[in-house]
């Protein structure tokens, strides 16, 4: 039950994008942007500018993030639906968990988009393990999503949300970003630690655990008109 | 069928609701009438468990509000001021998507039915977003009565539809009354309340100030209960 309501409303959330793409459309300008102006700004020829391309992806994701989460409550805030899922027989985690979902799914999109983008335009080789690197850009974002979905209903009770949830959102997922940030790191500009950065990754793992439970069994408290 | 005793809403430091009782019996459809700001829509939130009681227990067939919240809501029907609807999807993809919410199967059949029954069927798929403000209230009726509620609670139905629309409300009310269902309005129309209600409550004040069955359409009856309760109070508000 929880998990059919969930991926109803995720459906929903995704459809809407694939009629209208306001969202996802705002995040792709955004991530390419940031790529084009990096890219004129640094020397894509020069090696040491390799070592941005770590960061440089984390930037595209927290901020093109933070685009989508803000719009995943809002947009409820529109005839009021988000009433319509409260006064609906949804348990409040599968409306956290649909919303977690379609964010996630956005994000990934964007990713799976912007990143190779990003590696062409820098003219970077990939010698890293490819599985991992995904596995390193997944669980980071997972841990930023879910805190982030979980704030985001939180801020969108507030007038000023668009302001709120980075600000609310930096404080909890700087652990997750500082994790992810050294992990990617490390994967593509020095692979011979590649040690540390699996221990990066556990923490990140560890972290996102503790912060996806936490934020779906407290939605039932957020929400609270 | 809805029991409540004691209620209180505060919001801030403004009490809203202030200690409203009511007892409301199977197959009642219940006005609720009183001036603007006496609390109507506020009564109505909390049963609809969009606001939480201050103080004051809600139960509805039994059940209890603050512990068996999801199994009151699959019984209850909503339909505030607000359309509740996603604009950019059609009604078709907008009550799809509410019967999935409900958990319902089988739904094709009865989403082109209650379409129909709206008179919407020339509609069915074009976007919400085109449609006039009555047209708009047809579908949100279709919606709240989706998952075939046992009790329906209705914010000011009436306003913005034109006659031949509310002629379609009040049969759908009726068809509820026929399979028992217990409906609250809340209306500033006293014709139409008289017409479909056998009971009015009249909410002043964040009190319930009166309560009373009304009988044969009498809307003398009740446009004189009203005048006595709210009107020649300064402070009616
Ligand atoms: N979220 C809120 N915060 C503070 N005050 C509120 C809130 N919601 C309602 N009120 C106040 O509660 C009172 C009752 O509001 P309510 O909407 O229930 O009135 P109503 O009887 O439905 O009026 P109307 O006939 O105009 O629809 C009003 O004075 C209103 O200002
Ligand atoms: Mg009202």
């Amino acid at each position: 039950m929880l998990f059919k309501g969930a991926m109803a409303l995720a459906w929903k959330d995704l459809y809407t994008e694939w009629k209208t793409k306001q969202t996802i459309s705002t995040m792709l300008i955004f991530a390419g942007l940031v790529v084009i102006v990096f890219s004129f700004a640094f020397d894509p020829m020069n090696t040491t500018v390799k070592a941005i391309i770590p960061g440089l992806i984390w930037v595209i994701i927290v901020f093109a993030g933070l685009l989508g989460l803000n719009r995943s409550f809002t947009s409820e805030g529109k005839n009021d639906t988000i009433h319509a899922l409260i006064v609906a027989p949804l348990d409040p985690s599968s409306i956290y968990l649909g919303k977690f979902i379609s964010n996630l799914v956005m994000i990934l999109i964007v990713e799976i988009i912007s990143i190779p983008f990003l590696f062409i335009l820098f003219d970077f080789k990939f010698h890293a393990n490819l599985l991992y690197f995904i596995l390193t850009i997944f669980i980071g974002t997972f841990g930023f999503v879910s805190a982030g979905t979980f704030l985001a209903a939180l801020s969108s009770n507030s007038r000023s949300s668009e302001m709120l949830l980075p600000i609310i959102l930096f404080p909890i997922s700087t652990p997750i970003l500082i994790g992810a940030v050294q992990a990617t790191k490390i994967q593509l500009i020095s692979p011979d630690k590649f040690a540390s950065a699996i221990s990066w990754m556990q923490l990140i793992t560890a972290y996102d655990l503790i912060i996806f439970v936490a934020c779906f069994i407290l939605y039932e408290y957020v929400q609270e008109v | 069928m809805i029991k409540i005793d004691n209620l209180i809403k505060r919001v801030g430091d403004k009490v809203i609701l202030k200690g409203v009782s009511l007892n409301i019996t199977k197959g009642e459809t219940v006005g609720i009438l009183g001036p603007n700001g006496a609390g109507k829509s506020t009564l109505l939130k909390v049963i609809a468990t969009l606001l939480k009681p201050t103080s004051g227990e809600v139960t509805i067939d039994g059940l209890d509000l603050k512990k068996d919240p999801i199994k009151i809501k699959s019984k209850l029907g909503y339909l505030p001021h607000a359309s509740l609807l996603y604009d950019h999807f059609t009604p078709y993809e907008n009550l799809k998507f509410f019967s999935k919410v409900y958990y319902l199967d089988n739904v094709e059949e009865r989403i082109h039915k209650l379409i129909d029954d709206v008179g919407l069927r020339l509609f069915t798929h074009e976007p919400v977003k085109s449609f006039s403000r009555g047209m708009v209230q047809r579908i949100a009726i279709a919606r709240s009565i989706i998952h075939d509620p046992e009790i329906l609670l209705l914010d000011e139905p009436h306003t913005g539809l034109d006659q031949q629309a509310i002629g379609i409300l009040n049969n759908v009310v009726a068809k509820l009354q026929e399979r028992d269902v217990t409906t609250l309005i809340v209306t500033h129309d006293f014709l139409q309340a008289a017409k479909v209600c056998d009971r009015i409550v009249i909410v002043r004040n964040g009190r319930i100030a009166d309560d009373f069955l009304l009988e044969g359409q009498d809307i003398n009856l009740l446009q004189k209960r009203y005048q006595s309760v709210v009107e020649g109070d300064s402070n009616a508000i």
